[in-house]
């Protein structure tokens, strides 16, 4: 689960990380309102005017409705003008932000619609570093990942430089251990004052990171100010959605307008849906299966229209909910049921199929293919029905059948 | 000859609530030695099973059976009584990691972990716990471990299986069904299947498996079902090319999975440019694995690669 990024520096100033003081803001007042508090508070003039959707690359993202306008906006105003031309120029960027689509590298084409901002303090920077705590599979452990090329996307610096990441392990039970605190410090080239707090932001980093159960964090730029403050200016956190039940607080942030309405409700059946741009709605049971199914589809010359894995234990209940977030989309054709039952018998598919079809209505093609436990029986179901179902004997019958139907 | 589990092994099952009691049902009619059960709230009491036997299983039993299974407060106290050297573990995700631990600290040799949706922070210590131990996990969030008509651990369905030469390995559930039917179709039948499950942190890997399956010897080929995410694959190929004398087969899902999005399993996601099945599917065919390009080819590509 994603949260926004100030919800995350909430997170972590609540576990002693040094974050940039800032306000949420739904509405222009609340954000016009936010501006002298940080000044005063700051004494610094400048504020920032940041968009808070789930997708990275805001800064260099742009505005549909007003191009020259980038995700993330530093306001200079009050330089020359004090707090009320800062207070001027946030209403007329939040006027202009809230409501709009901010199209960046990681929304897609389409981008997302900014429901709130985040007006933040300016920060006197000295130089901009990267961290992260990720989960590393090989040694099945979380390391500390820093490097010194602040602001660029880490998998660049990890092809042209990976001299310049160094990675630290997290003992399970010791944490992040001083002398491993202390090396990423030197790694990064602090001193001083910052090389105190910079450890002690690693400590406090990997204590959150344990403790939140967090599948990523990632701060970039982590930024050491120049009076050596070590500080989040940048916060993405996700969690581990296995782990929320331990975690209501972090539950409770969840921003339901953030994820797809139908990918929702399918999680809502306990149904596993991503979707897709294609043209063929696949069901499925398993995970391997389910993702071998669309690749199938592909290899004979089809696209899938969605990801979607019924699970082991699905119901009839739960069969007619799948097939009818798959027919909502108005840009499947044809759909393609595959089925190995084992824990799933094929009689509950086929029944749920035979439903479904009969509450929702079939104006599209439906291509089966059962096999496993009870899968006679499933057959008999389907085939009985009266409904136009074809059947497949294999997999890569049924996709070709499918792809063959929706030409 | 077969890995892990074999006729003569004696399990134990951990968690027998609905699902636990679903499955132990049909591990004993498929002829696994069910010998005891770890439930604390329910110990001291025994659990019956009655039914009709599943001849895909065992041979030569009986038509029906009638086994009441006694179940106990701790694994040392089950592994006492009843001589059990494996376990799986039907407990609920929040409890699951402990109830790994707690088997890998009674002395069993072998823990089977199908419970799916274990928090990653939990598997990260309890993988830290038993690296002290002498047991192996396999899963969590996997079907389990069957050796045809010998031994059924998981969730499997028994019948298509058929005892043979292969032995499979996979992080996919049903992609493993789908082997296996294929091989008791084609007549090559399987030595043993693994599913080592698809969660991010889990015990058995691969390497681990194909060189259980190297050192067996009525073990002919094998084929490997891997996925999208982490590097798992590619560290299992360069075994291959190093230690492996026999041929295998393999398959990858997720050719067409979009970055970023987590695909049913919790590890099947590519992340930071990781983990994508064409680097996966290079790295096999750079190790010499003969990589099927659809499941329903697993079967032929094991023929192939056996050169038949």
């Amino acid at each position: 689960m994603k949260i926004h990024e100030y919800q995350a520096k909430e997170l972590m100033k609540a576990r002693g990380i040094a974050v940039p003081m800032g306000a949420m803001a739904t509405t222009v007042e609340d954000a016009v309102a936010a501006v002298r508090p940080l000044i005063e508070g700051s004494g610094n003039p400048v504020v920032v005017v940041k968009s808070q959707i789930h997708a990275g690359g805001r800064g260099k993202g742009r505005f549909k409705e007003h191009p020259e306008l980038g995700g993330v906006t530093v306001v200079l105003d009050g330089i020359k003008g004090g707090i009320e031309a800062a207070e001027a120029k946030v209403r007329e960027l939040a006027g202009k932000m809230l409501g709009s689509t901010l199209v960046t590298i990681q929304t897609g084409p389409e981008g997302k619609q900014v429901n709130r901002l985040y007006v933040e303090q300016g920060i006197d920077i000295a130089t901009e570093l990267y961290v992260s705590v990720v989960l590393d599979r090989s040694s099945s452990r979380n390391i500390v990942m820093v490097s010194t090329e602040g602001g660029t996307e880490i998998e660049e610096v990890a092809e042209q430089t990976p001299e310049k990441i160094l990675k630290e392990e997290i003992t399970p039970g010791f944490g992040l251990l001083p002398f491993q605190a202390r090396a990423i410090a030197y790694g990064l080239g602090l001193e001083g004052a910052a090389f105190k707090n910079g450890v002690k932001f690693m400590h406090s980093l990997a204590d959150a990171a344990v403790e939140l159960d967090t599948d990523m964090i990632e701060i970039n730029p982590l930024v050491v100010t120049t009076d050596g403050t070590v500080m989040a200016l940048d916060g993405k956190m996700s969690f581990e959605s296995n782990a929320l039940f331990r975690h209501p607080d972090v539950e409770e942030m969840r921003d339901d307008s953030e994820e797809d309405p139908a990918e929702l409700e399918a999680s809502g059946y306990d149904l596993s849906f991503i979707k897709l741009d294609g043209s063929i709605g696949c069901m499925v049971n398993g995970a391997g299966l389910a993702m071998a199914t669309m690749d199938i589809i592909k290899y004979v010359g089809g696209e899938p229209a969605n990801f979607l894995d019924v699970g082991g234990g699905a119901t009839a209940e739960k069969v007619t909910a799948a097939f009818k977030i798959i027919t909502r989309d108005p840009s499947v054709k044809g759909i393609f049921i595959n089925i190995f039952g084992g824990i799933m018998q094929c009689d509950t598919i086929a029944e749920g199929v035979v439903t479904a079809v009969k509450e929702v209505g079939l104006d599209v093609p439906l291509v089966v293919r059962l096999e496993g436990t009870n899968v006679e029986l499933g057959k008999q179901i389907i085939n009985e029905s009266g409904l136009g179902v074809v059947s497949a004997e294999d997999m890569k019958d049924g996709a070709q059948k499918i792809v063959e139907l929706t030409r | 000859m077969s890995v892990l589990v074999s006729k003569d092994t004696k399990v134990l099952v951990q968690g027998m609530g609905k699902t636990g009691r679903f499955h132990t049902d049909k591990a004993i009619a498929y002829g696994t030695r069910m010998v005891g059960a770890v439930h604390p709230s329910r110990a001291g009491q025994t659990e019956n099973f009655t039914g009709d036997t599943d001849h895909s299983g065992v041979q030569g039993r009986a038509d029906t059976y009638d086994l009441d299974v006694p179940i106990f407060r701790t694994v040392t106290e089950a592994i006492d009584v009843t001589g059990a050297t494996v376990s799986v573990v039907y407990v609920p995700p929040p409890f699951a990691a402990d109830a790994i631990m707690e088997a890998a600290d009674a002395g069993l040799e072998l823990v089977i972990c199908i419970t799916e949706g274990i928090p990653v922070s939990d598997m990260v210590s309890a993988k830290q716990y038993l690296a002290g131990k002498g047991a192996r996990l396999v899963g969590p969030n996997c079907p389990g471990v069957i050796t045809p008509q010998e031994c059924k651990i998981g969730i499997m369905p028994g019948y298509i299986h058929t005892p043979g030469r292969i032995g499979v390995v996979s992080r996919s559930g049903t992609l493993t069904y789908e082997a296996v039917f294929q091989l008791t179709n084609n007549g090559l039948g399987q030595t043993t299947a693994i599913g080592i499950g698809g969660d991010p942190v889990n015990g058995t890997n691969f390497v681990d498996c194909l060189a259980l399956f190297n050192d067996d010897p009525e073990t002919e080929g094998v084929i490997m079902i891997g996925e999208i995410g982490g590097t798992a694959e590619e560290e299992a190929c360069e075994w291959i090319k190093a230690n492996m004398t026999k041929p295998v087969a393999g398959f990858i899902a997720g050719t067409t999975a979009p970055p970023g999005k987590r695909m049913g399993h919790a590890g099947a996601i590519i992340s930071g440019g990781k983990g994508t099945a064409g680097d996966k599917i290079a790295a096999m065919e750079a190790a010499g694995v003969v990589v099927a390009p659809t499941p329903t080819d697993m079967g032929a590509a094991m023929l192939q690669a056996l050169a038949i």
